[in-house]
């Protein structure tokens, strides 16, 4: 019963990380710039979703109806506004910016929210549980967060692969010079990208506030799962970002339950055996730039 | 003149020289409070992820500036003072900056520090090698005593000292919250890969020898990483090991993972019994569906404290009464130990006959006083004499009623003095 437990809970928390990498996932894999402060964003769309919920009345879930397209704008701007700005540079300088902007978000939100932690109360739901064996019994929330995770898969996967944005976001990833020649404009792909990434940070942020309680400092944590599911499962890849996720998960719940102290080892050791058998991760699906 | 620019890689250079050569610089240091000031430093995490814990130090500080009005009545003639405060931005490196700008920008005569090791420490070992006197207080004796290389009748320390309780009165305060109700005795242990849980979970010195002496068996599933997002491992452990009690030294994220996990797992012990996770109502009110309902732990000071400000003659009940109603917030621990280093500072300062380090050490050895938080008087804790302990007692976050939680103390038997205002409860789930 206990090994069963084990490998669900592994399972729920793999959904958990696949959530927080799938948003790094589209914009390492379409502007090949890494996003430092992707763990701080998470932390800023969970205190979006606080003040949303406070002055409107809203129930954190139905505030995703707010904060979506709100995130969605922010990214947006920050990608047009400031990170296209660097593109002639390199990515090194869009990698420092971002470097910066993680500082900004954690003080500014010190600022504005002190220290204190804030929990987003979605009501019982937080706590409750399913039996679904005897000694076996999981909590009703994890499985909801897996479930949104696969609904947001799926549908990225069939926008990226069936619809002409999703197209020109591939073709910009692949070749931006070459995409541009086919009239792709690549600063506005990079800025819808970089939207649609925080769109579903959004999403991860709310998950994340009514899981735990968080405070201005809890993003850095966050961004290294991030970026482990992202290495597991391949640059570019929506699918692989299922797969890293749920294997990291089950890493770590399995080290854990041989002891605690290598949950964590044990995740970091499968992605560094996935980084020595296959650099590239598991499915990846960008192709090499020159 | 080579170092007309001075830039970081030249200040970091000459701050490192300065620590090595420090008498020669300490000869350097004015002699005698400039202008007839005296001059004490503040550090303490006022940003950053400690900040709740500091949250009430501007307050206070700006209460003891108005009580002084500048001016201080020395044994060694009228002086002004000054106090200077210093943030560590939670960061122990930067706490060790912060020192030395006070020792040597700022040329401070006492250095006051407060609120965990991290702090606490860095700050007095500077203090300690360039021979300014420091008082500290808010860490447990032994990461102040022992974390600094401190060993008893062997290495000791001649210009910092320090107050508070150690994990000896931790411990007696959580034997007799587990005694309040009837359990099985078996105690799951939470003990994370950092210096606080390595302490605890210490075969020799920390919790396991002294639970097995008490008669409970201890379950402990071993050392974890801090921030993690899954109990299941450890709640697997504790449901098979039938255990009742849950203790543990944990960061607020990691404690509401674990409850949240545990009740959606249909785990329910009577107690648990948390260290750093659970010190301020806010942080309290912050897990996940009212989890922080009940929760037990140590109570180190608050308006139960029968004992009154030796600078402004106020209870502890007005001591907290003065900050709810001056900031709107709930009174926090950590208030009354700021207020008591600022008492235990302009005592020793009015009692110094002069403006020297040497002297301002004799009067700080010197101190017989009774402050917010107890009685403080060095030199009679024989296995350390920098330390000076303080009572602590044991309490619970019980509902206000109202949505919110307030600490009440329910276990008085390690320092009688403390007044208890409740009984214990099961936690609630």
């Amino acid at each position: 019963m206990i090994a069963m437990s084990t490998m669900l809970n592994g399972v729920l928390l793999g959904g958990l990380y696949a959530l927080y990498g799938l948003g790094l996932s589209l914009t390492f894999g379409i502007m090949r710039t890494v996003n430092l402060a992707h763990g701080d964003i998470i932390v800023l769309a969970t205190y979006l979703a606080l003040i949303t919920t406070q002055v409107l009345g809203l129930t954190p879930l139905m505030s995703l109806a707010v904060l979506v397209p709100v995130m969605f704008c922010i990214g947006y701007g920050l990608q047009r506004l400031i990170l296209n700005r660097t593109l002639k540079d390199g990515m090194m300088p869009a990698v420092i910016i971002t470097f910066g902007l993680s500082f900004v978000i954690q003080n500014g939100l010190l600022l504005g929210f002190s220290a204190d932690r804030q929990v987003l109360r979605q009501g019982a739901i937080e706590t409750m549980g399913v039996t679904l064996a005897p000694g076996v019994t999981i909590g009703v929330f994890p499985i909801l967060t897996l479930a949104v995770l696969l609904v947001m898969i799926f549908a990225l996967q069939a926008f990226m692969g069936r619809t002409l944005l999703g197209r020109a976001f591939r073709a910009t990833s692949d070749d931006p010079a070459t995409a541009e020649l086919m009239g792709i404009d690549g600063k506005r792909i990079y800025g819808l990208a970089m939207g649609l990434s925080f769109a579903i940070i959004a999403v991860t942020g709310v998950v994340m506030g009514i899981r735990s309680n968080f405070s201005p400092f809890d993003g850095p944590a966050r961004l290294i799962f991030a970026f482990e599911v992202i290495i597991i499962g391949g640059m570019g890849s929506i699918y692989g970002v299922l797969a890293g996720g749920l294997i990291l998960g089950i890493a770590q719940t399995i080290g854990g339950a041989i002891n605690p102290t290598f949950f964590q080892l044990a995740g970091h050791l499968v992605t560094l055996g996935i980084l020595v058998v296959r650099p590239s991760g598991l499915f990846p699906e960008t192709i090499e730039r020159d | 003149m080579t170092k007309l620019t001075m830039n970081r890689r030249h200040l970091i250079k000459s701050t490192a020289a300065a620590t090595l050569f420090a008498p020669s610089i300490v000869s350097a240091r004015r002699a005698h409070a400039a202008g007839g000031t005296l001059r004490v430093g503040y550090v303490s995490p006022r940003s950053g992820a400690l900040s709740q814990i500091s949250e009430s130090d501007g307050f206070v500080i700006d209460a003891v500036r108005d009580t002084l009005g500048g001016k201080l009545e020395t044994a060694a003639g009228a002086l002004n003072i000054e106090i200077i405060e210093k943030d560590t931005q939670s960061d122990p490196n930067r706490a060790g900056d912060m020192a030395s700008d006070l020792i040597y920008q700022d040329e401070v005569d006492l250095v006051l520090v407060g609120s965990t090791p991290d702090t606490t420490n860095p700050v007095a070992d500077l203090c300690e090698l360039n021979g300014v006197p420091c008082l500290s207080a808010a860490t447990p004796w032994q990461s102040w005593y022992f974390g600094r290389g401190g060993a008893p009748m062997e290495k000791s320390f001649t210009y910092t000292n320090h107050f508070f309780w150690g994990s000896e009165d931790l411990l007696a305060v959580y034997f007799g919250l587990w005694a309040g109700l009837e359990t099985n005795k078996v105690v799951g242990a939470l003990w994370p890969n950092d210096p606080d849980g390595i302490a605890f979970a210490d075969p020799n010195l920390g919790f396991p020898p002294a639970l097995s002496e008490a008669g409970y068996t201890l379950v402990d599933p071993g050392r974890y990483q801090n921030l993690k997002d899954d109990f299941s491992a450890e709640i697997n452990a504790f449901k098979s090991a039938g255990v009742e009690i849950v203790t543990g030294v944990m960061l607020p994220p990691d404690l509401a993972t674990f409850m949240t996990q545990a009740k959606q797992m249909g785990y329910t012990p009577k107690f648990v019994t948390v260290a750093k996770a659970a010190l301020t109502p806010k942080g309290v009110e912050s897990f996940p569906d009212g989890l922080g309902e009940n929760l037990s732990g140590e109570y180190y000071w608050g308006p139960q404290y029968p004992y009154v400000s030796s600078l402004t003659g106020q209870s502890t009940e007005m001591l907290c009464a003065a900050y709810m109603e001056g900031t709107g917030n709930q009174w926090l621990q950590g208030t009354g130990y700021v207020h008591a280093l600022f008492e235990v500072a302009v005592d020793l300062l009015k009692r110094t006959e002069d403006v020297t380090p040497e002297a301002v050490v004799a009067a700080m050895n010197a101190t017989d006083l009774n402050t917010c938080v107890g009685h403080i008087k060095w030199g009679d804790f024989a296995l350390a004499p920098n330390v000076a302990k303080t009572p602590v007692a044991g309490g619970q976050w019980q509902s206000d009623g109202e949505g919110g939680f307030k600490l009440v103390c329910t276990f008085n038997d390690v320092a009688p003095d403390i007044l208890t205002n409740g009984t214990l409860e099961p936690k609630v789930w």
